[in-house]
């Protein structure tokens, strides 16, 4: 049989870290491909790197001087002979300028093409090529607003509410939602210095604002002779200020036929953009199930599990295979999706204290599995979470049959996962999942802003067994007496060295005293 | 062995005797049959009658959790007969250390020296990482002292202020 007519790389630089890079490297070892990994000071300890077959120090922390630092990373792909890099998601993966000195370089980008990154890059150039290719998007405008009197010209046009939002980045930053026209004119000023502050352009285009949408992406992969597929969608509307919390594939409210119309302007999106590789097309869709072209993502997402378990498919290592030249080996004929699957982002936040990051060390960790649970992590037990960095912890997915199952899956193993040590957002999930509209599937993307300020906060679960404290104070005791020095209690006995061992060996002492005074 | 134990504020009397291999537990004068084993230091395997249970334990600077199942509870034991417990007991009634929990730079002082405050009122306003963070008080009591001013930089663990 005629061997394949590419060759397959030998070694991947993985230009990221934590979980992604643990997942990246997993992929490579299946593939037997060598990981490189990097590592900034500050993450010595980190899991990826003792996971890697070679890892190479570049820096301190902060991420310019690190993860983001070009030149460190495509010097340490020279020095160990990588001849691909993987960026993960966030820091360079979307960067053009990267893949362009990739290209340079001769080590090949494991993504898009700079040209289609930066047509996407830009939402307002996004939009313009998704008028040219006919593609619905959210009414406004596909340029840069010039003047306040545009706006107000505009706005009056597509109808209030409408939104501000940056040309050149997310995360809610550099968006302000316009009630009514009296704030139009504070609310541009505003949008426009954040989005200078956080991007460094202060680019404000205009758009509707639709009235509790649903964020639904489609998930497409596309190889470099020509085919593009969709590989089904993902719901994620809920958010929390903007930023995923909970995504699940497929989305409850698409059906075959929606799925087939969204799947199709997916791929048109990404042929307008001479796409390559896995890429995801985010929508907004209304009340009426409209949909609209919202932006382009030019990388693999934080959320691309729950794709992988209803496809069946691996989207890391068709990553690898499409930038080694391989052909999609699929068409989308045989793309089928099959059950329901949802993952929880597991933080290291306060829930207590507005979600405040919470490093240190980890001190316990308890992990759920079980059929239908994946998680994908970058901690363990021991581990200090690094200040520095966004400290996503984990990803815990559920797969099931069906979104019921999934949901008992879900919390059975949010019951089980014990983070000691720090905080994490483990309990936000426990709500979530037991809330009874989301069970109902009546999701958008105000939900969960909704929910946090409704629920008040210190209160027991209500499935807290009865007498829990009760327990607890028998278990204190306990603690008390089998391993007093490893929970910080004052001793038992006024003599002490290890003191569970003498503990016992009193107890000893005195039970064979007992049995001896006792004997006749 | 009898115990002071305090679970969330509210307190309980444990006398715990160990007896022919088998446990005698007495909460608050109420016998209770109890089954221990340490699966870990930190992680109990705790049978009450025949209901199962797994308690972690977690201790994080001077703060001491139990967490049965999902469900956490703040504890604190004491040994009534030990010299070192009495000591710490008497210690709770004396002066506390506001610290900082991460380090970051102090953006605001909401209170002055003399100043009266409750149990998780707000000493301190911390900014860290594009962050702000509101600093409690950790007991009911008088600001004693201010160990820190505006704009002053801090590590964890340094202490900004001392509650009577």
């Amino acid at each position: 049989m005629p061997g394949p007519r590419f060759e397959m790389f030998k070694k991947i630089l993985i230009a990221n870290r934590g979980e992604i890079a643990v997942r990246i490297i997993r992929a490579c070892h299946e593939m037997g491909i060598a990981a490189v990994a990097v590592y900034s000071d500050v993450d010595r300890a980190s899991l990826h790197v003792r996971k890697a077959d070679e890892a190479y120090p570049i820096g301190a922390p902060p991420a310019p001087e690190s993860y983001l630092n070009i030149q460190k990373i495509l010097d340490v792909a020279r020095r160990s002979g990588a001849d691909a890099i993987h960026p993960g998601y966030g820091f360079l993966s979307e960067n053009a300028k990267f893949a362009d000195a990739c290209a340079k370089a001769g080590v090949k980008f494991i993504g898009p093409t700079a040209s289609a990154m930066e047509m996407m890059g830009s939402k307002t150039r996004a939009r313009q090529a998704m008028e040219a290719a006919g593609v619905p998007f959210v009414p406004g405008t596909s340029r840069g607003l010039e003047s306040f009197e545009q706006a107000q010209q505009v706005a009056a046009r597509i109808g209030y509410p409408v939104m501000f939002k940056a040309a050149a980045g997310g995360g809610g930053k550099g968006m302000r939602l316009v009630q009514a026209p009296a704030q139009l004119k504070s609310s541009l000023e505003e949008a426009r210095s954040e989005a200078e502050r956080s991007f460094g352009d202060g680019e404000i285009y205009i758009e509707k604002a639709i009235v509790n949408p649903r964020h639904i992406e489609m998930q497409v992969l596309a190889d470099e002779h020509g085919n593009t597929v969709y590989l089904g969608e993902r719901e994620c509307s809920l958010q929390r200020r903007h930023q995923k919390v909970l995504e699940e594939a497929p989305s409850p409210v698409v059906d075959p036929d929606m799925r087939h119309r969204m799947g199709e302007v997916a791929v048109r999106v990404a042929q307008a953009a001479n796409y390559t590789n896995a890429g995801t097309v985010e929508f907004l869709v209304d009340q009426q199930k409209n949909f609209y072209f919202l932006e382009m993502n030019t990388r693999l997402q934080v959320e691309h599990p729950v794709t992988e378990l209803v496809t069946g498919l691996d989207l890391v290592h068709l990553q690898i295979r499409i930038a080694a030249g391989e052909k999609l080996p699929f068409a989308q004929a045989d793309v089928h999706l099959r059950g329901h699957a949802m993952e929880c982002r597991i933080y290291a936040e306060d829930p207590d204290n507005n979600y405040f990051p919470s490093p240190g060390k980890i001190t316990l960790l308890i992990a759920p599995t079980g059929p239908g649970i994946r998680r994908d992590t970058g901690m363990y037990e021991g581990w200090t979470v690094p200040l520095d960095y966004d400290p996503l912890l984990a990803k815990l997915v559920g797969y099931g049959e069906n979104r019921e199952q999934v949901i008992a899956r879900l919390s059975c193993a949010l019951d089980e996962y014990f983070v000691g040590g720090i905080k994490t957002n483990i309990s936000l999930f426990r709500r979530i999942l037991t809330n009874p509209d989301f069970r109902a599937a009546k999701l958008d993307t105000g939900f969960l802003d909704r929910m946090l300020k409704q629920n008040d906060e210190l209160h027991r679960d209500a499935e807290t067994a009865p007498h829990a404290a009760e327990v607890a104070a028998i278990a204190a005791g306990m603690f008390a007496v089998l391993a007093p020095a490893a929970n910080g209690i004052a001793g038992v006995s006024a003599s002490n060295g290890s003191a569970t061992t003498s503990t016992w060996k009193k107890i000893g002492r005195d039970e064979a005293l007992r049995r001896l005074a006792t004997d006749r | 062995m009898t115990y002071d134990i305090t679970i969330d504020g509210k307190n309980h009397r444990l006398e715990l005797d160990r007896v022919e291999g088998r446990w005698l537990c007495r909460l608050d004068g109420l016998a209770i049959e109890v089954d221990a084993i340490l699966a870990r230091p930190d992680v109990l395997s705790l049978r009450i009658g025949n209901r199962a249970y797994e308690i972690k334990s977690e201790r994080v600077a001077n703060d001491w959790h139990l967490w049965v199942g999902s469900a956490r509870f703040a504890a604190e034991v004491r040994d009534p007969r030990s010299l070192r417990s009495r000591i710490r007991a008497a210690d709770d009634h004396g002066p506390s250390k506001v610290t900082a929990p991460m380090p970051g730079k102090v953006v605001r002082v909401l209170v002055r020296e003399k100043s009266e405050v409750e149990a998780g009122s707000g000493v301190f306003v911390v900014e860290a990482m594009k962050m702000q963070n509101e600093i409690k008080s950790p007991k009911k009591g008088t600001i004693q002292k201010l160990l820190v001013t505006e704009g002053a930089a801090v590590n964890a663990g340094d202490v900004l202020a001392i509650v009577e």
